[in-house]
């Protein structure tokens, strides 16, 4: 069983994009041959800034023989026919074979198709997969029309087995595939042969390649931990970047370095971005907790050990530090000394959305919103304004505008420079949150009532203007908005009807309600609960408030878990359904006076006893809002209800007993659906 | 060849590289550009099927970079050193370390890469995919390949390379400030820094540029060059005069390249708004492909025949 080894060699192939291309490769190749009738005992696929590599360990040599019979018109079918058939089956006329069948002599043909070497189906699989290679971007290069991430310059495809290796014969655009690939770019250039995926391996190290992405991070990981520790440091962990650096060389050599003291006035965060950002370095902090020193990972060894690419290093942080430095002192003035006044005066001119006018436009909406949430929510209106106003001033500052990613962060810092309280100055950070499903949701009042206000301006704003998510189209992030909203209120037990706040700004404010419903489902079906007890809830009045919405949602959910809820669902759709075919047959409406003296047996009695007890039981615990009260209180009448289906003819020969029973069961399906809209519950 | 000691030695070391390398070393464009890439031996060359190889320095202009002259790096007006081979050769990136080498960048000490960057030119209505190279960090070089100029797919494709030279030659010679960087050889018997050169007149653009320049009369300008450039290109091709077809690709391009500059200024002075940027920045690039599309029709731009073909379908005028 041979195994197989296929490199494509070609100029770097952006990080980012190299996990998954090495994936896609394994994926194809493994996809076509296995179709092609050949197996395979495991896969690995690697890949370096320029290489995508895949090895395969026990290939079968050649795929099986194959044999079919396909079944043809009778004999004596007119002679086109019968040609047709042995031509679509790619065998000579008299090779046909005739059988006897139930309709009498038909025609066979035996289909026999001969394995093919493994050889032959990986230069045709290689090819197609070359060719098809779904690159989130790519390009020509040259004169050629192949189209690849970045020039591809040759191909290593090789079987091998103890016997030896062999080549496999296959060109793609004028790139003949071989045996050699060459090793560092700079450090062993040379081009060098190879004859197995253990030699392939092992001859890459001595040519200075770490092939798999995860050595290499390891690698970078632990020479990174051993460098922070002798110098006193600790490095702050961050995977995305290690794993981005470790895609940007094939043969990682970090090297420490220190910040200039002059630097380390900046915030941590801006440090850390700034390096992160540009120079992809990683950050190192002291025992106290500051970022004093970073590690950058060079692709190669010197023979000054790194010294000349660390001080080009430094000197590249040095200018990056000063104009951050020079950002992060101008702009602390700008707080310090005129309280932010000019970048106020700059929103005005920065245009938030042409149809939603200036930044300082949404900043006066969002105020006014924040005022009207406030004292909804257990916060001060006057305060409320006051961050509400500062929260985003931060944008037309310069650190701002060079690290768009540091914003709110550096309104925390500008806002409490200015002389706003700490937890003023909080609102600017925190605001901006939950920025995902799983971003933390800010707490403290004040900054939950500008949260609120930022996101339901996005929302009302754009339903305004008639700019609402369609499909996968979502350019201002608005399903994130609403989900927001939803966690705002949720997590923080907010009683806060939505709509008085929504109608006048957006619109169409009952469309945006059902957006926020729509993604209220998605929220709760991730958390089990099932969308047909959702819906029967948004039939009920109010869903504008989402917490009592929700309560009633998870009330209803594990009241159908129970056995009693079950019943009681069914007792439910009983009655309902009975009902509705008397209504419709008889073209009245059974809604009152189910009259006690009718009742007839004693099983009729104890449902009149158990309604009288729950009717006032259940609305008493709707009034409360407590859904868990109401169910319990409903999967009491699961037992009069059932005994009386059990014992009780609803359709009497008697039209004043019928019509009674109609109103008894009229009280059930009216007692149930003030709790729910049970109709709407599946099964 | 020696390791460069001042900023003219570096421009003259690429110079002879790239010649000796086969490229035809041009001069700057008579016009005022933003970058290398719009000298029409860039933008217009890139196009249609004929061979090209050309080398030039290209003064750029940023006005809303300009500094006064105080900023260590930042300027109005700078060099870039551009290089454009159609097609791209093979081994173009092995030749780009060649010229880092011959103005003495070592890449057996340097740690040289090749990181990620696609460039796309909304103006120009042009992309490709490539690099920025680092070099110990900093970013030298921008590496690209053309896939479209002008909205037209480049076939073959060139390979462009763009050097920011003051940047790349303060990283050589070792200098944090850009006005102190020796602009001639620092043993000359009149040694001029690069302050000595440019401070004055850093100086006088970023005053003019940021609050001087008369913002109605560039407006103007902008129309004016807009509407000479769609005259140009909606005159016949055939000339009256030589009785030759004859379009004008270049002349309409050189209008393009003044839209797109003073477009420049204007956002400088802080006049256009960010709806109206996106509106400027599609007149200009409505302009480039227009002048993309002659170009093409043009024996330089690879039409076969060009001369001969569009013969007699004139509108009349040549009658």
């Amino acid at each position: 069983m041979p195994d197989l080894l296929i490199e494509l060699f070609s100029e770097e192939i952006p990080a980012r994009m190299q996990a998954r291309a090495s994936a896609d490769l394994k994926r194809m190749v493994t996809d076509g041959l296995v179709e092609a009738g050949l197996t395979y005992a495991h896969a690995g696929g690697f890949a370096t800034p320029r290489r995508l590599v895949l090895a395969l360990e026990g290939l079968t040599a050649r795929s099986p023989d194959t044999r079919e019979e396909r079944k043809g018109p009778k004999v004596g079918a007119p002679d086109k026919a019968v040609e047709g058939f042995a031509r679509g089956a790619g065998v000579e006329r008299a090779a046909l074979q005739t059988r006897a069948d139930k309709k009498g002599e038909v025609y066979f043909a035996l289909i026999e198709r001969p394995g093919r070497p493994a050889a032959e189906i990986v230069a045709e699989v290689l090819e197609t997969t070359v060719r098809g290679f779904p690159w989130p971007k790519s390009m020509r290069w040259g004169s050629g029309s192949l189209t690849w991430v970045r020039p591809l310059h040759s191909i290593l495809c090789l079987l091998h087995d103890e016997a030896g290796a062999e080549t496999v014969a296959l060109e793609i655009d004028g790139i003949r595939a071989g045996d050699s690939t060459r090793g560092h770019r700079f450090m062993a250039p040379a081009e060098f042969v190879v004859t197995s995926f253990e030699d392939y391996t092992a001859k890459l190290r001595r040519a200075k390649v770490m092939l798999d992405p995860q050595e290499r991070a390891d690698a970078i990981r632990n020479e990174m931990g051993n460098l922070a520790f002798a110098g006193g440091l600790e490095p702050i962990e961050d995977p995305a970047l290690l794993s981005e650096v470790a895609g940007l060389v094939e043969w990682p050599v970090p090297l420490m370095g220190r910040i200039d003291e002059a630097f380390l006035d900046l915030p941590p965060e801006v440090l850390q971005t700034s390096m992160r950002e540009h120079q992809k370095f990683f950050s190192l902090r002291a025992k106290s907790g500051q970022i004093t020193g970073f590690v950058t990972v060079a692709n190669r060894e010197t023979a000054d050990d790194g010294a000349t690419i660390l001080a080009g290093n430094l000197k590249v942080l040095a200018a990056r530090l000063s104009d951050a430095k020079f950002f992060w002192e101008n702009d602390l003035r700008v707080a310090r000394d005129e309280k932010m006044a000019p970048w106020t005066a700059a929103l005005e001119r920065v245009t938030f959305h042409a149809k939603l006018g200036t930044q300082a436009e949404r900043i006066a909406r969002i105020t006014a919103l924040a005022r009207e949430i406030a004292p909804q929510i257990g916060a001060d209106a006057d305060p409320a304004e006051e961050a509400a106003g500062i929260a985003k001033r931060d944008l037309a500052s310069e650190m701002v505008y060079e690290f768009p990613e540091l914003q709110g962060l550096m309104g925390r810092y500008y806002a409490e420079a200015a002389g706003h309280s700490a937890e003023i100055a909080a609102v600017a950070q925190e605001h901006y949150q939950p920025l995902g499903p799983s971003d933390d949701v800010p707490s403290a009042p004040l900054s939950v009532a500008v949260a609120l206000a930022d996101k339901i301006d996005m929302l009302t704003g754009f339903w305004a203007i008639e700019e609402k998510p369609t499909g996968s189209k979502d350019p201002y992030a608005l399903r994130r908005a609403a989900l927001g909203v939803i966690r705002l209120v949720l997590e923080n037990r907010l009683r806060l009807p939505l709509m008085p706040l929504i109608e006048g700004r957006a619109g169409d404010a009952g469309d945006l309600l059902s957006f926020f419903h729509d993604r209220l489902k998605v929220y709760l079906r991730e958390q089990g609960v099932r969308h047909d007890v959702i819906d029967a809830c948004l039939a009920m009045p109010g869903t504008d408030d989402l917490a009592r919405l929700v309560a009633r949602a998870r009330a209803l959910s594990d009241f159908l878990g129970t056995e009693d809820g079950g019943n009681l669902l069914q007792g439910f759709k009983r009655a309902a359904n009975i009902l509705a075919q008397a209504e419709q047959k008889d073209g009245v409406e059974y809604s009152f006076g189910a009259d006690r003296k009718f009742a007839e047996k004693s099983e009729e009695t104890a449902l009149f006893d158990a309604l009288d007890a729950a009717e006032p039981a259940i609305s008493e615990a709707l009034e409360r809002e407590d859904f868990e009260a109401a169910m319990r209180q409903l999967a009491a009448l699961r037992a009069p209800i059932d005994a009386f289906f059990e014992a009780v003819q609803i359709n009497a020969e008697s039209q004043i007993m019928r019509r009674n029973r109609l109103n008894l069961l009229s009280r059930i399906r009216g007692l149930c659906l003030n709790v729910a809209d049970l109709t709407r519950i599946e099964g | 060849m020696d390791k460069p000691r001042s900023f003219q030695q570096i421009i003259l070391n690429l110079q002879t590289y790239w010649a000796a390398q086969g490229c035809a070393v041009l001069q700057p464009y008579d016009m005022e550009v933003g970058a290398g890439t719009f000298h029409p031996a860039t933008t217009l060359r890139a196009l249609g099927s004929r061979p090209w190889a050309a080398a030039y320095v290209q003064p750029s202009r940023r006005p809303t970079d300009g500094r006064y002259g105080e900023n260590p790096n930042r300027l109005q007006h700078y060099y870039q050193y551009q290089v454009l081979i159609k097609p791209s050769p093979p081994d173009l990136q092995e030749l780009y370390l060649g010229s880092l080498r011959a103005i003495g960048i070592d890449d057996a000490l340097h740690d040289i890469r090749f990181v990620e960057d696609d460039w796309e030119s909304p103006t120009l209505g042009a992309w490709g995919l490539g690099w920025e190279v680092w070099c110990d960090g900093m970013e030298v070089s921008q590496f690209t390949y053309f896939q479209q100029v002008g909205g037209h797919d480049c076939r073959p494709v060139s390979g462009e390379l763009t050097y920011g030279l003051e940047r790349l030659a303060m990283y050589v010679l070792g200098v944090d400030h850009v006005m102190d960087m020796p602009y001639n050889d620092p043993d000359a018997p009149i040694a001029l820094s690069y302050g000595d050169v440019f401070r004055q007149t850093e100086a006088e653009y970023s005053r003019w540029n940021f609050d001087i320049a008369d913002t109605d009369t560039l407006l103007r300008h902008f129309e004016d060059a807009e509407a000479e450039a769609a005259r140009i290109l909606d005159a016949p091709a055939l000339d009256p005069r030589s009785g030759r077809q004859i379009i004008m690709a270049h002349p309409a391009y050189d209008q393009c390249i003044k839209a797109s500059h003073i477009f420049n200024l204007l956002d400088a002075r802080g006049v256009i708004s960010v709806t109206q940027r996106q509106a400027y920045i599609g007149r200009v690039r409505a302009l480039a492909k227009r002048c993309a599309d002659a170009f093409v029709a043009t024996e330089a731009g690879g039409a076969r025949g060009a001369d001969e073909s569009g013969r007699g379908d004139g509108d009349g005028q040549a009658a």
